[in-house]
């Protein structure tokens, strides 16, 4: 069972875990992406999420059901925001429910390396002195 | 035939826009409006990367454009 949604309303991160929460699970593994404060030394103020969302949610749907098929786990759940978000704020919850606790962390560390390789959703980050989108010039 | 394009992030800055209209051959693909693009807009030549999307798809340089596809410019994503 996969539960994948692009909100524009705060996560709620209990939710996310309740959401694979399943008797034959030995472990949950979860992921927060949390907004820092900082990038290479200058004061990020807020960033700026946008998505390209019908082609975003068939990509992180397309990624849950990679992980269900290469490992054996049994419940995902993937949540990403967007607009603006504050320092501190959380981005993206991914929790994965296995068996075995092995599978989980697999499984969650590839959804969220995969969805920065190939998710269409961009960050822009909002300096006190200007502002850049995140990645796009080499 | 006339194409719409989705742009997004740094290209929407790039194109001025959140989508725009283009008149391309009936034979153009992918590889050949992104060079029409890049063109007409030489910053878009400076991002790190820039795909294009048909139909919610990522495409090909040597895919077809269909009729009345949805196509989308994809400048370096950033989520998480």
């Amino acid at each position: 069972m996969t539960d994948v949604q692009l909100l524009d309303t705060p996560l709620d991160i209990q939710a996310c875990i309740n959401g694979v929460l399943w008797p034959g699970a030995g472990g949950i593994d979860v992921f927060i992406g949390t907004v820092r404060n900082q990038t290479k030394g200058r004061d990020v103020v807020r960033l700026e999420f946008e998505a390209y969302a019908s082609m975003a949610l068939r990509e992180m749907n397309a990624i849950a059901a990679e992980a269900m098929e290469r490992w054996p786990v049994q419940r995902i759940v993937l949540h990403h925001r967007i607009g603006v978000l504050e320092v501190g704020e959380v981005p993206v919850v991914i929790a994965v429910a296995a068996a075995h606790r092995a599978a989980a962390f697999d499984a969650c560390r590839y959804i969220i390396d995969t969805l920065k390789e190939r998710v269409p959703i961009w960050k822009k980050e909002v300096f006190s002195d200007g502002a850049s989108w995140v990645a796009a010039h080499p | 035939m006339t194409v719409n394009i989705l742009a997004f992030g740094i290209a929407r800055e790039i194109v001025g826009g959140s989508s725009l209209r283009m008149e391309v051959g009936d034979a153009a693909t992918v590889g050949a409006l992104k060079a029409v693009l890049e063109e007409r807009y030489p910053a878009l030549r400076e991002l790190a990367s820039l795909l294009i999307a048909q139909d919610a798809e990522f495409a090909s340089p040597a895919d077809p454009l269909r009729p009345g596809s949805e196509l989308a410019l994809i400048p370096p994503v950033s989520g998480g």
